[in-house]
């Protein structure tokens, strides 16, 4: 919470911010200044904002490679799906439920995996989130390989932002908080954290459910707001796609995440017609960023309004 | 260090090379936004790439082909017809994102896309913005009903039989015809197209007194079929019946009779392609039978005349997917005049009374759940030929 | 026991297979402690090198299996060049990453370059003879695949135990900085290592394209991941591990489709994996070491 008087003010002017563009978005798509198009496109981006930023959590600031966050993005939107479709939930129950779901899986996987370090788990949960993708192939109750046909779309915009804005705020603050310095320990060394008496299995595992949970909230809004969703859908390319934003913006920086996703979806829009040459650059990006700038663009930074002061050269 | 130099110049070659290929390629697509006056948009969203390209491209290509025979006739309502093309790479997602696309462009409707799937995921946007769909060959049952209302959607058109016929034709061919009273089903279970004719041979066969001794399943993409198919063998059926698409049938039936399996095979309209016989070779598809919506080899004038033009633009002999796509694009045209306006809504009105409408694949006319009734072509692989029965 | 013989030499072909590709996977882990995921994707081009070879300069069979050699041989020593080698002093996610950046662009620049259309590989080049032993259906592909992988496997047994190229080799995987002060080359011998793995990637996907008739630009993802599981199951970083685990696990696939159901097949495989990486994550053949801090 804000505590000297200038902090209130820029809390003040935060909100204020974010009820604009929520308010000036809101206006657009009711006065039909943004069509379909453009609105399935924001819809894409504030989903992809709160897979970067949770992928982010676990591979950025926990330092553990996962690359299974579409497995868990399936168990959200799977369930989330059911609940609405065939137990006649409201959305929120629904969309609450296949969170919880998501990270329930989490902790499943997480708990064994998580003993590996390096590139042997990041195989672990690749293979997890393949393994999760064949069971889902195999229910016959959700559609088999086929998935589920004509969710109804409750997905709004509301929902999407204050979504976005919750993933972005909780994370935020886990990491600011005392658990945030112990989970950034861990990725710095993980033995002398443990020296320290960091209890470095529990807090990874944490880090991994809420990860994971995020991603199932991803996968709710997805389901609901595409109509169809399929196992095919949440195979590991999808887990590199949003690998590709996080290592963008930067392992470890939240805004450099949100960024990230937001440029490759439009990256994505654009190069519709040309899916090769948007994948070319999703290969040149992970290479040339991995050698020039192994940090990612932001590196651990966070894009802040000191940034801009700076930037302009005033004060803020 | 210079190593490093040299890679990032290599890497910015390739980038700018992809951007300018990408962009020479862009042009005529991104420049066509906007209906001019004398012209009247067509949106044609189909499958271009991915895994059953050789549909999307066909049924596009008839399309074409009919919308440029109807322009040379000086078009429609006086005006032009003009062709908006959009990829939907075989995937589902993508196929929604397309129609949004298309429909923000002022289409008077979409052809396409060619696989029930993506059928389905077009639908809502389609009903949402009020504009006509129609599918050249989706067969799913479910494809113009609200499944949980049983209401027919009103802007979704489709210019094809239905999967529960064709599974019917194909038990009442194996039993009656072939003489088989087992059979095994071996299909694929990544689409409700395969499922759906699974189900529907399953119940008809069983229903004539006949057997199923095994059923299996596999997925899109597999490439090895050898250990179910020595399973299936062991079960000792008489006739195998694979639903599916030509990419994984084709070399489905190739192991098969490696294996030795030389019972009939039979399935439905997904293995009409060339690739059949390219992969799995004129000798193991003998014995093969497929339900289908036209014959290339029938004498009647219009198919022939159809075949003729079609070779001669394309130099490829036309499949059902190219004569579905050329009836679709025909009955957009009669819609268009019938309503006498080029407004999306008048035009799925029209769509719906349409009536004895004279097509390559047969005379349709739509029933109350936008669905022509028409009839089924079987078709034999004798020694690299198609032969219809 | 009919039925069980065939499905044995059905899983044997499909293992021959994966234990061509997992060598690739275990030399380089061997070497550089990298999974290089871009390995599948050589063996996809590998196998149109030898489509392109055939049908564009009539090659036989033989020499489009050289040709895809020779031509995979280079594109691994340059994806280590360029993707790798600036890498080897940076943390081992930094290397996976880019190996997962090669591995896309090698996949979507064959898309853009050749369509993602699938091609027929010419069943003329290598025409099919069935034979039929004691009810048991053997074509001479089945054969010629594992003849082919076993000869290739033993060759590569030679030069790494025979030759001072292998024993550079071993002596790089062991400890490379002492292998550098003892005057080996550390660069050429990775090189070298890269060029072996690639050539048996290139030969696999030539098989393949025999094998199953046709080849896509995608077609290695899947085959590359479970010769990686083929891979660890053996024991990530020996060759005989990498053999013997290849061909287990197409034995074992097929055993699941022929006993079980085809639709888990997939889930066992990476089920396997973890059971191993869980229980005895050096695999079959690996010793036990602690992880040094």
């Amino acid at each position: 919470m804000p505590s000297s008087k200038r902090q209130w003010l820029w809390f003040l002017i935060n909100i204020v911010i974010l009820a604009g563009i929520f308010t000036l978005v809101q206006y657009m798509i009711a006065t039909r200044m943004l069509n379909q198009y453009y609105q399935i496109n924001l819809a894409s981006m504030c989903i992809n904002i709160i897979l970067a930023v949770s992928l982010n959590l676990i591979n950025g600031f926990t330092g553990q490679l996962s690359l299974g966050h579409a497995g868990f993005m399936a168990v959200g939107a799977y369930v989330a799906a059911v609940c609405t479709k065939s137990m006649d939930l409201s959305f929120i129950p629904a969309i609450i439920a296949g969170s919880l779901a998501a990270a329930l899986a989490g902790l499943i996987i997480g708990v064994p995996t998580l003993r590996l370090r390096g590139d042997y788990l990041a195989i672990a949960t690749l293979g997890f989130g393949e393994i999760i993708r064949v069971i889902l192939q195999n229910i016959e109750e959700v559609g088999g390989p086929a998935g589920i046909v004509g969710i109804e779309r409750l997905t709004t915009w509301p929902y999407l932002f204050l979504a976005t804005v919750i993933t972005i705020i909780v994370i935020q603050n886990l990491i600011n908080s005392s658990y945030g310095r112990a989970i950034i320990s861990v990725r710095e060394d993980e033995v002398a954290a443990e020296m320290m008496g960091v209890n470095t299995t529990w807090y990874k595992v944490m880090a991994f459910m809420i990860g994971a949970g995020f991603a199932g909230l991803a996968g709710a809004l997805f389901a609901h707001y595409f109509y169809i969703i399929k196992p095919d859908t949440f195979n590991f390319l999808k887990s590199f796609d949003i690998l590709v934003m996080v290592v963008l913006g930067g392992l470890g920086s939240t805004t450099g995440a949100i960024l990230a996703a937001i440029f490759i979806t439009v990256l994505t829009a654009y190069l519709q017609a040309f899916p090769a040459i948007r994948m070319i650059i999703y290969a040149m990006i992970l290479i040339l960023v991995m050698i020039y700038r192994p940090q990612g663009l932001l590196g651990n930074k966070e894009l802040t309004r000191k940034t801009f002061s700076r930037f302009w050269g005033g004060s803020a | 260090m210079r190593m490093k130099r040299c890679v990032a110049v290599l890497v910015l070659a390739l980038f700018a090379m992809g951007m300018v290929a990408g962009c020479e390629q862009k042009a005529p697509n991104q420049a066509t936004p906007a209906p001019q006056a004398g012209e009247i948009l067509v949106g044609l969203n189909c499958e271009l790439s991915g895994g059953v390209a050789s549909y999307g491209t066909n049924a596009a290509n008839g399309a074409k082909l009919a919308i440029d025979e109807i322009n040379a006739k000086g078009g429609v309502l006086g005006k032009q017809l003009k062709v908006l093309e959009r990829d939907s790479q075989s995937k589902t997602d993508e196929a929604m994102n397309v129609s949004a696309d298309l429909v923000s462009k002022g289409i008077v409707a979409q052809i396409g896309p060619l696989v029930s799937g993506a059928v389905a995921a077009c639908t809502p946007v389609m009903n949402e913005n009020k504009v006509p769909l129609i599918a050249p060959a989706a067969t799913a049952p479910g494809a113009t009903v609200d499944e949980k209302t049983g209401e027919t959607f009103p802007y979704i058109f489709r210019a094809c039989f239905l999967d529960s016929d064709q599974g019917v034709r194909m038990a009442e061919y194996a039993y009656d015809t072939l003489n088989m009273k087992t059979a095994a089903i071996y299909g694929s279970n990544s689409d409700d197209y395969a499922k759906g004719l699974a189900k529907y041979f399953k119940e008809a066969f069983e229903a004539k007194g006949g057997k199923i001794v095994a059923q299996e399943g596999y997925v899109s993409g597999d490439k090895d079929f050898k250990a179910t198919l020595t399973k299936i063998k062991a079960a000792q059926p008489e006739f195998i019946y694979v639903p599916g698409y030509y990419q994984e049938v084709s070399i489905l039936i190739k192991q098969a009779r490696e294996l030795g399996i030389t019972v009939p095979m039979g399935g439905g309209d997904g293995w009409d392609s060339p690739d059949m016989i390219t992969v799995a070779g004129a000798e193991a598809l003998n014995n093969t039978y497929f339900t289908n919506h036209y014959s290339v080899q029938d004498p009647k004038p219009e198919i022939a005349n159809f075949v003729k033009a079609y070779e001669q633009k394309y130099s490829k002999t036309p499949d059902s997917f190219a004569a579905l796509g050329y009836d679709s694009a025909y009955l957009l045209a009669e819609a268009i005049k019938a309503a006498d306006s080029a407004d999306p809504v008048k035009v799925a009105e029209a769509l719906a009374k349409t009536k004895d409408f004279p097509g390559i694949t047969g005379t349709m006319t739509f029933n109350e759940k936008h669905n022509p009734v028409k009839s089924i072509v079987v078709i034999e692989f004798k020694d690299g030929k198609l032969v219809s029965h | 026991m009919v039925e069980f013989l065939q499905q044995m030499v059905n899983g044997l072909s499909l293992g021959a297979i994966y234990a061509l590709i997992a060598l690739g996977y275990t030399m380089v882990y061997g070497i550089i402690l990298l999974i290089n995921f871009a390995h599948g994707d050589i063996m996809m081009v590998g196998a149109y090198v030898g489509f392109f070879s055939i049908t564009m300069l009539g090659s036989n069979v033989f020499v489009a299996l050289l040709f895809a050699m020779l031509a995979c041989a280079a594109l691994g020593v340059l994806i280590e060049k360029i993707a790798y080698k600036p890498l080897r002093n940076s943390t081992r996610l930094a290397a996976l990453i880019t190996a997962i950046g090669a591995s896309l662009f090698l996949e979507y620049v064959t898309i853009f370059f050749l369509t993602p259309q699938q091609r027929v590989f010419p069943a003329e080049a290598f025409p099919m003879h069935q034979y039929q032993i004691m009810g048991l259906y053997i074509s001479n592909k089945d054969i010629f695949i594992v003849v082919l992988a076993v000869i290739l496997m033993i060759m590569l047994q030679y030069i790494v135990k025979r030759t001072r190229a292998g024993k550079a080799m071993r002596a790089v995987s062991l400890d490379r900085e002492a292998a550098m002060l003892m005057g080996i080359s550390v660069d050429k011998t990775i090189s070298f290592t890269f060029a072996l793995g690639s050539a048996l990637a290139a030969a696999a996907g030539v098989l393949i394209g025999l094998y199953y008739g046709t080849i896509n630009p995608l077609m290695g993802i899947i085959p590359g991941l479970k010769a990686f599981v083929a891979a660890v199951l053996g024991g990530i970083g020996i060759i005989p591990g990498a053999m013997v685990g290849g061909f287990l696990m197409g034995i074992l696939e097929t055993m699941v489709s022929g006993y079980g159901s085809s639709m888990y097949r997939d889930a066992v495989a990476f089920g396997v994996l973890i059971l191993i990486l869980l229980i005895k994550p050096t695999g079959i053949f690996g010793r036990n070491d602690s992880e040094k801090v």
